[in-house]
């Protein structure tokens, strides 16, 4: 069970600092969960914390590869008026 | 003919009544602090337009985190050729900003001012933001620092600020209506969960004026920035200024709204319009009769280099930086003497600048002026790339704003032909609503293209102190009897 960190990630770094498990890291072009520290926060907080800070919709999907924060959710900005 | 220079800050002990190069604020609120506060924003470039001629400062990008999302930025956006807050090249370690700020310290000596401004909020990244300031509280004592908040985590972050070698703080506030902010901010990071709409907003406002007011009873500056939005908080910033003026902030910066749809922001992409140069000009006069207001902020990005307006980053760049090898001992004794010169010219320029007041009869007139500073006219209007507005009316004269354009209307002969046609129609836009242009030199071409659109270019005060000009030109203007009130007008046509 881990969240897993994608190509939209803008490095802003806010998930690094909020991960309980400190399973986030700088991978250079972009932000990485280690899978085996990622809980998911399950045991921690009732919300999964990177998602929650996280400003880019789309850039932290689950095991599924499902988004965490859908497009539209976090700005409001519908796409495709964004693109 | 003399007139008052009003509007103008910084009262210090030896100044008369500042000027030239006229200051963005009236000087009611500073005139009250205490001597050691007073002496603390003599040479800082944000809070005076004069000083801002004279003093540099910089921002270095330690702070990426951001724990809000407000409509008007893009947390995507990294682009160097765009001067906006938010905006940076490349994010720096605290180790690495330590040596740019010493490299530019050497390189700049009249560099005053060090803030951290993000490219998000600095205080969501404690860590970085204040080993920054430890560090160089330690190593380069002979420089004032700053940061700005959006105030969420400003409550806690208090105590740590005050052991440093902290100027002065600017909290972003531009709501104290929860219903209002809703409309600002989409949501909110708080105590580990993601918070929306008028909760997050009710947050927020709330500890934005706890930080604002731990900090005034530690006696640390603040000063308040505040986006202005028409259609959403246009009206609400008048509250909204008197709110902090209540509690002790000590100058208030209204903004406009940067909303261009490339930039991918909310705002830009739903259509929220900018206010115009009229609309911010109303707004800010408006609050004024509250609070001492800033007028010359240039909204600059968050890892800006030099003076204001100017940006001077790409001479500091990581890889420049890291081949520099700064001697600070001496570059601090250098960057004293330079500072004290600087201080000695600026302290002179308002003395001399203090004008006795005659009240003469006629109506405003705006006047934009093309300098490269120093508070002289000084510069050819196809050079300028910004404009300063001032008012000249019976009451004296008072710095406004300032209008800018992305390109000169000439940047060397090949750009003089079509285009400069398209350069120039956008240039009588920025300028529109002033009716005298002071510059050192105007061509003969745009010299007609001015005076067709109402504005009279004059290049007659080149080198003069910008409002003995701007006065020279408004009695000429009232023996012409260009400036007649409209009472006047009436009596004679009756």
């Amino acid at each position: 069970m881990a969240f897993e960190i994608v190509a939209s990630c803008v490095s802003c770094t806010a998930c690094e600092s909020v991960c309980p498990n400190d399973a986030i890291t700088d991978q250079k072009v972009q932000f990485a969960i280690d899978p085996d520290l990622c809980t998911e926060c399950a045991e921690s907080f009732p919300d999964p914390q990177c998602a929650s800070i996280c400003p880019i919709e789309g850039a932290i999907v689950d095991s599924v590869g499902e988004p965490l924060n859908p497009p539209g959710s976090l700005t409001g900005i519908i796409v495709g008026v964004a693109a | 003919m003399k007139l008052p220079v009003l509007n103008n800050t910084i009262a210090t002990s030896e100044a008369g009544g500042c000027a030239s190069g006229s200051c963005g604020s009236s000087d009611a609120s500073v005139q009250n602090l205490p001597e050691s506060i007073r002496a603390k924003v003599a040479d800082h470039p944000c809070f005076s337009e004069q000083a801002h001629h004279f003093f540099a400062r910089m921002h270095v990008a330690v702070a990426p985190a951001c724990n809000i999302q407000c409509n008007y930025c893009n947390r995507k956006y990294d682009c160097s050729n765009e001067s906006r807050p938010g905006v940076v090249s490349e994010v720096l370690t605290p180790q690495q900003a330590v040596k740019k700020v010493k490299a530019v310290a050497a390189a700049i000596p009249q560099m005053s001012v060090l803030g951290i401004a993000g490219p998000g909020d600095p205080l969501a990244n404690p860590q970085k933001t204040f080993e920054t300031f430890r560090r160089l509280s330690a190593e380069t004592p002979d420089i004032k620092l700053c940061v700005s908040t959006n105030g969420l985590t400003l409550p806690e972050c208090v105590d740590e600020l005050c052991q440093h070698n902290i100027d002065h703080v600017t909290v972003t506030i531009n709501c104290v209506d929860p219903e209002i902010g809703a409309k600002i901010y989409p949501w909110i990071f708080w105590k580990n969960k993601r918070i929306r709409g008028v909760e997050a907003a009710s947050i927020l406002i709330e500890q934005q004026q706890k930080g604002l007011q731990m900090l005034i009873d530690r006696g640390i500056l603040v000063k308040v920035n505040s986006v202005l939005i028409p259609g959403i908080n246009d009206q609400h910033l008048i509250e909204v200024s008197r709110i902090v003026k209540e509690k002790g902030a000590f100058l208030h910066n209204v903004m406009p709204i940067i909303s261009e749809p490339e930039h991918g922001t909310y705002f830009g992409l739903t259509g929220q319009a900018e206010p115009t140069a009229a609309e911010l000009q109303a707004v800010q006069d408006a609050c004024a009769g509250d609070m001492n207001m800033m007028r010359h902020c240039r909204q600059c990005r968050a890892d800006a280099v030099g003076l204001l307006g100017e940006d001077r980053g790409a001479e500091f760049t990581l890889d420049k930086i890291e081949a520099m090898d700064i001697d600070y001992e001496a570059a601090m004794v250098k960057r004293a003497e330079v500072h004290d010169q600087l201080l000695e010219q600026l302290y002179a320029q308002r003395e001399s600048a203090s004008k006795p007041v005659i009240r003469v009869q006629g109506r405003a007139v705006l006047m934009a002026v093309a300098t490269k500073g120093g508070g002289v006219i000084n510069q050819h209007f196809g050079h300028a790339t910004e404009f300063l507005v001032y008012e000249a009316s019976r009451d004296g004269v008072r710095f406004i704003g300032h209008r800018q354009v992305a390109k000169p209307y000439c940047e060397g002969n090949s750009n003089c032909g079509d285009e400069a046609e398209n350069l120039l129609d956008t240039l009588l836009k920025a300028l529109q609503g002033c009716e005298v242009l002071l510059c050192s030199k105007v061509g003969y071409e745009p010299w007609s293209a001015l005076e067709q659109a109402g504005i009279q270019p004059n290049g007659e005060h080149a080198m003069e102190p910008i409002e003995d000009a701007i006065l020279a030109v408004y009695q000429e203007m009232l023996t012409k009897g260009l400036l007649q009130l409209p009472d006047a007008v009436d009596l004679k046509s009756a």
